[in-house]
């Protein structure tokens, strides 16, 4: 029974860092590529989540929402790039953090403008609604196991482009001299833009695969920005490898220790007072996986710049 | 949302013009209420429920004109501490209605109570203010908020849960629940789970509730959060199969998010859409028409706290110049509730019944809480006899 449970865990855990890898994957590459620091990130996957209540609304069916979503968040991404981030580049980290937290405050007001303040509710596809009885009562969504084979799916496609493809070779030689690459006869601009665009779809469509699971409300992305941020800081600046392994890293570390931690506990303190210090600890594990890093690679696990 | 605009400029508009005025020609009440971050719904629902009852009176009180200015305090303590001086110094109104959430309630009921100004609570009803420190200058048309909890563990006793699962979020109104429903609760609480405040994802312990199989889940989870259990509860299969009893989990505030994935779980309330009283059946039926929703307790307990200002307005014939008389005036209650009997304790909080509540899906597509059986029948908070009466 508790191994059962263990492995369901590990299965949440999973999934959390999939989801965690989709919005990180593009921060990376916009930080690592373009030295460019985007709180916005986390804007974007709310976009991604608003576009697909929306759709599945209008289309009534989740599967056309998301197919119109993606690109809609692909345009909104770029749209954001040209009016504001191209802008940025050249100014210092601080004007960036500035004007870009501007935008946060900026884009959560006006979905609540166009959305209202209420949650939204977006349906599971009924196709997909159902759950998979592991053992005896525990039951496990579908929904959640396609979020992980998409999850992996996505990251193989990435590993492929990004190291097997021309434009990815261009992507990796611009994440550790950017300079060069341009006196090379690259477009940087050019590149950053595309690079700018697939990053703020990717969080997009973490936003929209999340959509059914959690409610989409103004400001859902601020949570997953701070966690994006430790994602790519664990995982080395501007590495797509680094980002999966340690989005995986956190999402397990972070559901496991929810999990085991109170149990742990309760050897030492009475039930009470060990799930309340339990679960307190575990969200500071994330942070102390990252101090140890830091402290031992503090470029982070595989820097992109040597 | 243009209506709102005109509305909004309307509002600056009269305060304008009312601060020219002659003062006090008009009964002027301050509406304070989360109208922006996390709580908006409610805030909102309480503002149109005010409005809905003013419109209701005609926009008098007492044969004089009404005005009522409502701000925003972001949920945010020191920003509702500087929008109520606003209210107090500036505009002088008579009366504060406000706020929804204990924290902020915290932080203005000083400043409200030391201008010997009447604060009408339409929603929070700490335990700070109900026993030793209450004042007559305080009143709540809700309920002390632990009874809310207390429904739901009279409940799990009464229909023989053994052993009960509880799931919290990590904060004093968290640790409180979990107090209010181990009152009457005497089985075994076979896991206490406290979450960090804006947990999202449930599923870590979704799958524990799973492999423990309690013969109940007892949850308070506000906002966000409870639109993001209820759909997970369901989608891990459990809502067949584990009930699921909620404080301020599923309500009409979080229905249109939550859907079907509500339908069938319990809270508890002093009140719900179907309440059969004729006033409620009215005011329903005008809320929804005026603001294409279904109303929620928030809406009730401040269309309430405006009937209960007219009751003590009409009976001094609009003379508010002897406090004394006024909380008199206030604490007969001297109206018609929409819960139907309702008086108040010497502390200013309700003796009510309250009800367990099951979400439903009405005919006409829309989603409410529905009344299943009464739980407590003339019920006072047990703070009450701790305020020396004044």
């Amino acid at each position: 029974m508790t191994l059962t449970l263990a492995l369901v865990q590990i299965l949440n855990g999973l999934q959390f860092g999939l989801i965690l890898f989709l919005i990180a994957a593009g921060l990376t590459l916009v930080f690592g590529v373009m030295d460019f620091i985007n709180l916005a990130h986390g804007v974007q996957y709310m976009v991604g989540a608003y576009f697909v209540a929306a759709f599945t609304a209008m289309t009534g069916s989740f599967l056309y929402g998301l197919a119109l979503a993606l690109p809609t968040a692909l345009a909104f991404g770029l749209l954001l790039e040209v009016l504001i981030f191209r802008h940025l580049y050249d100014r210092s980290h601080l004007d960036q953090v500035l004007a870009t937290f501007g935008v946060i405050i900026f884009l959560n007001q006006a979905v609540k403008f166009v959305w209202g303040a209420a949650p939204l509710n977006v349906p599971i596809p009924d196709a997909l609604s159902g759950t998979i009885e592991i053992t005896d009562g525990m039951l496990y969504p579908v929904y959640r196991l396609v979020i992980i084979a998409v999850g992996l799916a996505v990251g193989l496609a990435l590993y492929l482009v990004v190291n097997k493809t021309r434009l990815g070779m261009l992507v990796r030689a611009g994440a550790s001299n950017a300079a060069m690459v341009s006196a090379l006869g690259v477009n940087i601009r050019f590149l950053f833009t595309i690079v700018f665009g697939v990053g703020a779809m990717l969080a997009g469509f973490a936003g929209a695969m999340v959509a059914p699971i959690l409610s989409v409300e103004p400001g859902m992305g601020d949570n997953v920005l701070i966690l994006a941020f430790v994602v790519i800081v664990i995982g080395g600046i501007g590495s797509i490898r680094g980002a999966f392994i340690a989005a995986l890293l956190i999402g397990l570390v972070d559901t496991l220790g929810r999990f085991f931690a109170p149990t742990l506990l309760r050897v030492l303190l009475d039930p009470a007072t060990a799930s309340q210090t339990g679960r307190a600890i575990a969200p500071m594990l994330i942070y102390i996986l990252m101090a140890a890093v830091l402290f031992f690679r503090p470029s982070g696990l595989f820097p992109s710049k040597q | 949302m243009k209506q709102q605009i005109k509305l909004a400029g309307l509002a600056v508009l009269m305060s304008v013009a009312a601060g020219q005025a002659v003062a006090q020609e008009k009964i002027k009440v301050g509406v304070i209420v989360s109208l922006s971050g996390a709580g908006a719904v409610l805030g909102q629902q309480a503002r149109d429920g005010f409005n809905l009852a003013v419109k209701d009176l005609g926009g008098k009180m007492g044969g004089k004109d009404v005005e009522v200015i409502v701000v925003d305090d972001e949920l945010k303590p020191d920003v509702a501490v500087t929008k109520v001086k606003g209210l107090l110094e500036r505009d002088k109104v008579d009366f504060v209605v406000g706020p929804i959430f204990s924290n902020i309630l915290q932080a203005i009921h000083k400043p409200v109570i030391e201008n010997k100004t009447f604060l009408i609570s339409p929603n929070a009803g700490p335990s700070s203010y109900a026993g030793k420190e209450c004042s007559p200058f305080f009143y709540v048309t809700s309920y002390q908020n632990d009874q809310i909890h207390q429904i739901l563990g009279k409940v799990a006793q009464d229909r023989g849960y053994k052993r009960v699962y509880l799931l919290v979020p990590n904060y004093q109104a968290g640790k409180d629940s979990v107090a209010g429903f181990k009152m009457d609760f005497k089985g075994e609480v076979v896991e206490e789970s406290y979450m960090p405040l804006g947990t999202l994802d449930f599923q870590a312990e979704l799958s524990k509730i799973a492999a423990l199989k309690p013969d109940a889940v007892f949850t308070f989870m506000p906002g966000g959060m409870g639109v993001n259990l209820v759909k997970q509860y369901k989608q891990a299969g459990l809502a067949d199969r584990i009930p699921f009893l909620s404080a301020f989990t599923v309500d009409e505030s979080t229905l249109p998010a939550q859907q079907d994935a509500a339908v069938g779980m319990f809270g508890g309330s002093n009140w719900a859409p179907n309440l059969d009283t004729a006033q409620n059946k009215k005011f329903v039926a005008a809320y929804e028409a005026a603001y294409n929703s279904v109303p929620a307790t928030y809406a009730f307990q401040s269309y309430d706290a405006a009937m209960l200002i007219n009751s003590a307005v009409t009976s001094l014939k609009g003379d508010l110049s002897d406090k004394t008389k006024v909380a008199a005036a206030m604490k007969r209650a001297d109206f018609t509730s929409l819960r139907g009997g309702f008086k108040y304790s010497a502390n200013g909080y309700p003796i009510q019944d309250f009800y367990l509540t099951k979400v439903a899906k009405r005919a006409d597509g829309k989603y409410q809480t529905e009344i299943v059986e009464k739980v407590f029948t003339n019920y006072a908070d047990r703070y009450a006899k701790d305020c020396v009466a004044q």
